[in-house]
């Protein structure tokens, strides 16, 4: 039994807006993540937490105290801690002799995990290092994926998934062209995951459309994938249904081909002929005396009976 | 001529400059790529399927080679976004985003709808519609219009400081506690309802009423209370005592339920077929390989028997198999008899009607 089941009856206006807000919804909220340490986290990944903290900054919550958990072990914690802060990503962070500077990204799917990926930190340049103007705080930035392993190889089929879930920002209907700063670069090449974050200059070029200059503004990761816990594909594909009244309604009779024209099908009633206004003429037109003549034989024949 | 000349000459050059000044603008913002990138421009996104040229991957090299993968690609973005229609909004050129293309799982899944309340289930089957009342009604004591419920209702009761004692009602009864208490027991009902709804809703099990208050209650009523009060211990009343004379309670066994006589014909077809299936898969079923077998042996033994009978012509007589085939032959000879004693009960019309003498 979840909270959006009606038992809790709500007793005020303001406890009601709270569930509603976060019942299951037809368009949903963005998702936020909860950012959390383990029990052991180094300096780099307190710094790395921090940092990925500033990037997803309006839509996250940074867990101050260390949270003594195993993710891969055991993932009831976190699933506590979602529905306590309604946060459907998790970032766990965490530093051992066997995996070093360890990060796990995550999310779940109605409070339950759906997907995880260990990723190590080899190399990290923190946003404090690098001296640069950075982006304003919640700018939705541009997503890069480069290298086919993206495309080719299943765990990294669902890491792109799952970045493009976490640092996607909310969705919005339309954006301001200047207002376009952040980029976030990942690449992946030798068995490796390089995270790179620019700012992007805009350039005049003489057309519309400017010349793109970049400026590193950190923070930067190299990272290695550890292990995964994939969701099946059942709770995948369960999780991407949409519901029946979020799809487009079929629009019947119009088509649109290869151009972009569009083709409508219209349905004639059947024309009435013998109402078509024809030629007028003198020899065509009804005689008046042979309705007459109609009118007289039904009385005569009235006389007779 | 001569100035004609030069003024075409001027326009060639003039013209070819403008070409080459294009091609220049162009050029800057030209990214060249084998494979061509995916975008989801409702999530910025863009994919890079290329391969990357993985040779000068050390060092500073590195970081040079990302960072101009990154500013191609993100020209190529950048590029894709300029496309989109624009608008102007407050001194602010904005660009309409598409819908996100690349599927991603929802948080929580889609809304399930309210599954219907025993009433709402009640109400349908009885065609019983909600009519809308309007929220003011008039109320003539306060001369104005007035909700119909809720704090400062018309006609409230609440408020009363005088309440008749009706006639039949005991006199030393306080009428208005009495009316205090029936809200609050309605109150607390419909609670119950909900729970109960609620429970039908989750597909758990469904409590039993129990018993509701209500203001007098019957004997069948007390009866019910005391079976109830008799299995609400922890074993289920399973050690309770009966009073002498005590009747089990009504309506707390299982009670029969019949198909009405006329009503779901399709629901009623496939029982009877159900059950001829079923009647049918009683019917023992051909084993071939047991058969085959069966089969198998038999020819075995026939074969095995004609062997020995030419054996045993060649050899001479052999009285135990001979003494074999008359004992099988007891048997033909048994059924025979069965058959003929089935003849004489043909030729007895009389024994027949005899026995059954009633139903003619």
């Amino acid at each position: 039994m979840t909270q959006s089941d009606g038992i809790i009856k709500p007793k005020t206006k303001r406890s009601k807006r709270f569930l509603q807000s976060r019942a299951p919804k037809l368009t949903e909220n963005g998702k936020s993540a909860m950012i959390m340490k383990g029990g052991n986290a180094n300096q780099t990944v307190s710094q790395a937490l921090k940092d990925i903290y500033s990037l997803k900054k309006p839509n996250a919550v940074l867990y101050k105290k260390k949270n003594i958990t195993r993710p891969f072990e055991d993932s009831t914690s976190l699933e506590f801690f979602s529905k306590k802060t309604d946060c459907s990503l998790f970032l766990f962070g965490s530093h051992n002799k066997k995996r070093p500077n360890n990060l796990i990204f995550g999310r779940l799917f109605d409070f339950h995990v759906l997907d995880m990926i260990e990723l190590g930190i080899e190399k990290y340049v923190s946003l404090s290092e690098i001296k640069m103007t950075k982006c304003p705080e919640g700018t939705k930035p541009m997503l890069v994926f480069a290298g086919e392993a993206f495309d080719m190889d299943n765990e990294y089929k669902r890491l792109k998934s799952l970045l493009i879930d976490f640092f996607r920002g909310p969705s919005v209907p339309a954006v301001r062209l200047a207002g376009l700063e952040h980029v976030l670069h990942f690449t992946a090449v030798n068995g490796k995951i390089f995270m790179r974050s620019y700012r992007c200059l805009l350039k005049k070029s003489g057309c519309r459309t400017p010349r793109i200059e970049l400026e590193e503004i950190g923070p930067s990761f190299d990272f290695v994938l550890r292990r995964t816990h994939l969701a099946s594909d059942d709770l995948y594909k369960l999780s991407h249904k949409q519901p029946k009244a979020l799809k487009p309604k079929k629009k019947k009779n119009v088509s649109h081909d290869a151009f972009g024209t569009k083709f409508g099908r219209v349905h004639m009633q059947k024309q009435d002929l013998s109402k078509l206004q024809t030629r007028k003429m003198k020899g065509l037109r009804k005689r008046k005396r042979e309705v007459v003549d109609d009118g007289e034989s039904p009385k005569v024949a009235k006389v007779d009976s | 001529m001569s100035n004609m000349a030069t003024a075409s000459c001027n326009v060639d050059e003039l013209l070819a400059q403008a070409e080459r000044d294009e091609a220049e603008k162009l050029r800057s913002i030209a990214v060249d790529k084998e494979l061509e990138l995916e975008f989801d421009l409702g999530n910025l996104l863009a994919c890079d399927k290329n391969r990357l040229e993985t040779r000068d991957f050390t060092g500073e090299e590195k970081h040079d080679f990302l960072r101009s993968l990154a500013r191609d690609n993100t020209q190529l973005l950048i590029n894709e976004l300029w496309k989109l229609p624009t608008e102007r909004i407050q001194e602010a050129v904005v660009a309409k985003l598409p819908e996100p293309t690349t599927p991603l799982p929802r948080e929580k899944p889609p809304p399930r709808p309210r599954p219907p309340t025993k009433w709402e289930q009640f109400a349908k089957l009885k065609g019983i519609q909600k009519k809308k009342k309007t929220n003011l009604v008039w109320d003539e004591t306060a001369k104005e219009w007035r909700r119909r419920w809720g704090y400062k209702r018309a006609k409230d009761n609440t408020n009363e400081w005088l309440i008749e004692v009706p006639q039949t009602a005991d006199p030393n009864e306080d009428q208005f506690v009495k009316r205090i208490t029936a809200k609050k027991e309605r109150v607390a009902k419909n609670e119950l309802n909900r729970l109960r709804n609620i429970a039908r809703a989750q597909k758990l099990k469904v409590p039993g009423m129990g018993l509701t208050p209500v203001s007098r209650q019957s004997k069948d009523d007390l009866v019910r209370a005391a079976s109830v009060a008799r299995t609400s211990t922890a074993s289920v009343g399973k050690f309770q005592e009966r009073l002498p004379k005590e009747k089990p309670a009504k309506g707390t066994g299982k009670r029969r339920k019949f198909q009405p006589v006329i009503g779901d014909f399709s629901a009623e077809k496939d029982k009877q077929l159900e059950l001829l299936k079923m009647m049918e898969s009683k019917r023992p079923k051909l084993n071939v390989t047991k058969a085959v077998n069966k089969q198998m042996r038999e020819d075995d033994r026939e074969e095995a028997a004609a062997r020995n009978s030419k054996r045993g012509k060649q050899a001479g007589r052999k009285g135990r198999r001979d003494n074999a085939a008359p004992g099988k032959g007891k048997g033909k000879m048994g059924a025979r008899g069965k058959k003929a004693g089935g003849k004489p009960q043909r030729g007895k019309p009389s024994g027949g009607k005899k026995s059954k003498p009633g139903k003619r």
